[in-house]
Parts: structure tokens; C-alpha cells; sequence
């Protein structure tokens, strides 16, 4: 967890009123150690590498784009998705390989080949 | 700090021009070069990173790629930095759509199979044996009009080399969804097969028409034997069936054929339509001249107007005026 300061060490082309911009719209969620109740410019925020690494690929979507602000919010929701998506997947994945082996023969078996309609 | 930075490694600022760094290397490489330190491990190290570092720095392009963190001190290209392994790691929860919890999501995946979470959902995956019913499958099935209406069995191809065959319930309706149990996906972990769901469809029949349980067919008669009465066949559902047509009967004329229609059983009690015959008179011999000069003379004494019932714009006869909605009236055979 790191804080602001060696942050904005890290990413020489992140600004802070930019990054205070994309805290506020939800891109990125650090947690909040300042007491909070001086409003804006209060906070002391604290960053996992979670956090850390959505600042990168922030960066790097709008580097590599050349998109704007709304569209980083569509491509950050729909990642968002996804990834979600994968982890419900994973979870359906491991609550199979806990089955019997007769269980995920069955399974297998009912999964529709790809391009198969069901 | 693991590694210095080439920079750092030149003892030059990373804004250096191209000359501070170009004199920064050489007057290095004179210091560490290891024909002038024989014997010194350190000094020729040294010099390695010297010229490891101004390799990257001399030449604008690398150098350019190694300010953007593309390649590291020594050149080698960073392992391309991912956002995935966070998103799905122990923390990437937290960028949920909708700040959703773990807890629950499969439970819309259970949803897709239209059974709910259950088995898997509270005890987890610890829990004993998942067990869960197949899916339904849903098919459809056209079957011809004597099928619908005796009841039989029609061969459903469920795919290539899977066949079933349905028992079709007489007086079976158009788009009535049969549920064969356990003719549907297989269970899962001993759960019993889902239903296979066949919607029938019954193909339109070119005479036949269903209302309700009775059968309605409009049966074409000659002349002759509307007028003079006649035993013809009639097909029925069931299979052709001999009718007797009184004489005198005419198009419109409706008889009746008393249980040939559709025959079924309803909470144990059986009943049976009947099959409505509705007369068509087909003259067929209109360019008949003897026909013609009989009903010339026979005409003269049997004035008749069949459309006096539709008032008296229809009513005065037929009469010889060439107008046109009398001369279309009579003309109908």
C-alpha cells in the first residue's frame, strides 16, 4: 500500500487533480485514512496494487486510444464486467472440480459443442 | 532501489544531452577499463554496467524506450505490465460492477438453468454431493390433420441419429406443448433428466377444418345428384365413409355425420364429435345444350328468384336487360 505522494512518484504523466477527477468518478477506489471532514483535499488516500495497476492500465488505455473521459468509463465497465464474469466463472469452475468424477463426466457431456445450438 | 538506473550508472542527470553522456562513458570506461585494472573484479564489473548503461543511453531509440519503462538497465524488455492478475487477484473484487459482493453472484448463473441455486449454494462445495435435474429441451413437431384428430404416434427427430417417438393425443390443438418426462439434457450427480417440451403444430388440411371437436368439410355434389338424391363417399378423418344426399338438397345443405368427428376420452368419460358435410352443388355442364334447351322450356313455367331475400335491389329477376348487377347474379352457376 503506498500513499499519494509515491504515487505521483511512480507515474511522472499522472497529475494530481486528474487523479482526484478519476477517484471521483469511481475509476479508482483507495481507501480513505484522512478523517474526511475537511472535504475536498482532506483525504489521505491509500493505494493497493490493485488500485495501482487500474491507474496503469488507465494511463495506458488512454495512451494507446487517445480516447476521452467517457470513453475510458465505458471501457472500464465493461472490463469491469468481465472480469467479474471470469471470477463467477472460476468459482462455478471449482465447485465442479469439487464433484465427483461421475458428476463432471456429466457435466462435460451436457455443455453444447462450440457453435452447437442450444 | 534494486538496480541503478543508467543514468545514475554514468553519474549524468536523466535530461543529459547526448554529449554529457558520450564524455560521462568515456572518461568511465578509461577509469574501469579492465586492461588498465588487471586483476580487479570490481573495476571490470564496473565497467560492464558502464558500458551496458551508455549502450542504452547513446543510442536515442533505446534510450527513448527505456524512459517509457519499456526495456529495463539492461535492456531486456520489462515483462509487459498486466492489469489482470490484480483484477482477479485477492483485492480485484472491490471493482465489481455495482460494488457487488462475492456472495450470491452464482446464484444468477443458477438462475440460468431456471432452478435456482440450490445443492451447491449453502453448504458449498464441501457439502455433499451436488445434484441438480437436466435441462428441458424444446422441440417442435408438425403432424398432418388425421394424426391431430385420431391421436397415433409420430416419429420426432431429436438429432442426427436420436430419435423419440411421441404419442400424439387424439384431438391434439394446434401449438399444445406435450412434456415428455425425462426426455430431456441428463441429470447431473444423479439428478433425474429434464422434460423434453414438443410443441405441435398441425398442418392446415386442404378440405378439413377443425371447430372444436366436430370436423367441417364442404363436399362438392353434380346436379344430379342434388336434385335426384344420391349414395356418394365421403372422406372423414378416420377414413372414407358412404352418405346418403336426399334428393332435393342443395348448396348449403348441412348433414351430419354422428361420430366422425373427434373422438376422446375426458376425465374418464368418452366423447365424440361428428363430422359436418356442407352440400357445394357443382353444375358442371354449363355448355351443355341439352341442359340448356331443357331449362329454357322448364324455366318458362318455375319463376323463381333466389335473391329476393337480399331485397329489392337483387329481387326483379333476370329478366333480358343487360345491366350489370343482374347480369352477374345470373350468371352464378
Amino acid at each position: 500500500m503506498i500513499g499519494r505522494d509515491e504515487l505521483t512518484r511512480r507515474f511522472a504523466e499522472l497529475d494530481g487533480a486528474e487523479l482526484a477527477r478519476w477517484i471521483a468518478n469511481r475509476w479508482i477506489l483507495p481507501e480513505d485514512h484522512g478523517g474526511g471532514e475537511g472535504g475536498p483535499g482532506d483525504e489521505e488516500w491509500r493505494f493497493h496494487e490493485v488500485d495501482i495497476a487500474r491507474i496503469e492500465l488507465i494511463l495506458e488505455i488512454r495512451r494507446d486510444f487517445a480516447v476521452d473521459d467517457e470513453t475510458v468509463s465505458l471501457v472500464l465497465g465493461l472490463l469491469d464486467q468481465v472480469y467479474s464474469l471470469r471470477r463467477q466463472m472460476r468459482r462455478l469452475s471449482a465447485a465442479i472440480e469439487c464433484q465427483p468424477p461421475e458428476v463432471q463426466d456429466a457435466i462435460r457431456q451436457a455443455l453444447p459443442k462450440a457453435g452447437e445450438r442450444w | 532501489m534494486a538496480a541503478q538506473t543508467p543514468y545514475e550508472v554514468l553519474g549524468v542527470k536523466p535530461g543529459a544531452t547526448p554529449d554529457e553522456i558520450r564524455k560521462a562513458y568515456r572518461k568511465l570506461a578509461k577509469e574501469f577499463h579492465p586492461d588498465l585494472n588487471p586483476g580487479k573484479p570490481a573495476a571490470e564489473a564496473r565497467f560492464k554496467a558502464v558500458a551496458a548503461a551508455n549502450n542504452i543511453l547513446s543510442d536515442p531509440d533505446k534510450r527513448a524506450r527505456y524512459d517509457r519503462g519499456e526495456i529495463d538497465e539492461s535492456g531486456a524488455e520489462r515483462p509487459r505490465y498486466s492489469y489482470r492478475p490484480h483484477a482477479e487477484g485477492a483485492q480485484g473484487w472491490k471493482y465489481q460492477p455495482q460494488g457487488d459482493i462475492d456472495i450470491g453472484d452464482l446464484d444468477d448463473l443458477f438462475a440460468m438453468f431456471g432452478r435456482g441455486a440450490r445443492g451447491a449454494g449453502g453448504g458449498g462445495p464441501a457439502g455433499e454431493g451436488f445434484s441438480m435435474p437436466g435441462a428441458n429441451r424444446q422441440y417442435t413437431l408438425t403432424i398432418d390433420f388425421a394424426l391431430a384428430a385420431t391421436g397415433g404416434r409420430q416419429r420426432l427427430a431429436l438429432a442426427p441419429g436420436e430419435w423419440l417417438d411421441v404419442t400424439i393425443p387424439p384431438g391434439i390443438e394446434q401449438g399444445q406443448v406435450l412434456r415428455l418426462k425425462g426426455k430431456g439434457g441428463p441429470g447431473f450427480g444423479g439428478g433425474p433428466a429434464g422434460d423434453a417440451l414438443i410443441e405441435v403444430h398441425i398442418a392446415p388440411h386442404p378440405f378439413f377444418r377443425r371447430e372444436g371437436d366436430d370436423i367441417q368439410v364442404e363436399l362438392p355434389v353434380s346436379l344430379a345428384e342434388a336434385v335426384l338424391g344420391a349414395r356418394v363417399s365421403v372422406p372423414t378423418a378416420t377414413g372414407p365413409v358412404t352418405m346418403t344426399i336426399p334428393a332435393g338438397s342443395d348448396t348449403g345443405t348441412r348433414l351430419r355425420l354422428r361420430g366422425k368427428g373427434i373422438h376422446r376420452k375426458r376425465r374418464g368419460a368418452d366423447t365424440t364429435g361428428d363430422q359436418y358435410v356442407t352440400l357445394k352443388v357443382m353444375i358442371g355442364a354449363s355448355g351443355d345444350p341439352a341442359l340448356a334447351e331443357f331449362l329454357k322450356g322448364w324455366a318458362e313455367h318455375h319463376p323463381a328468384d333466389p335473391r329476393r331475400a337480399m331485397g329489392p335491389e337483387a329481387s326483379p329477376g333476370t329478366g333480358d336487360n343487360a345491366d350489370a348487377p343482374g347480369k352477374q347474379h345470373g350468371k352464378q352457376p
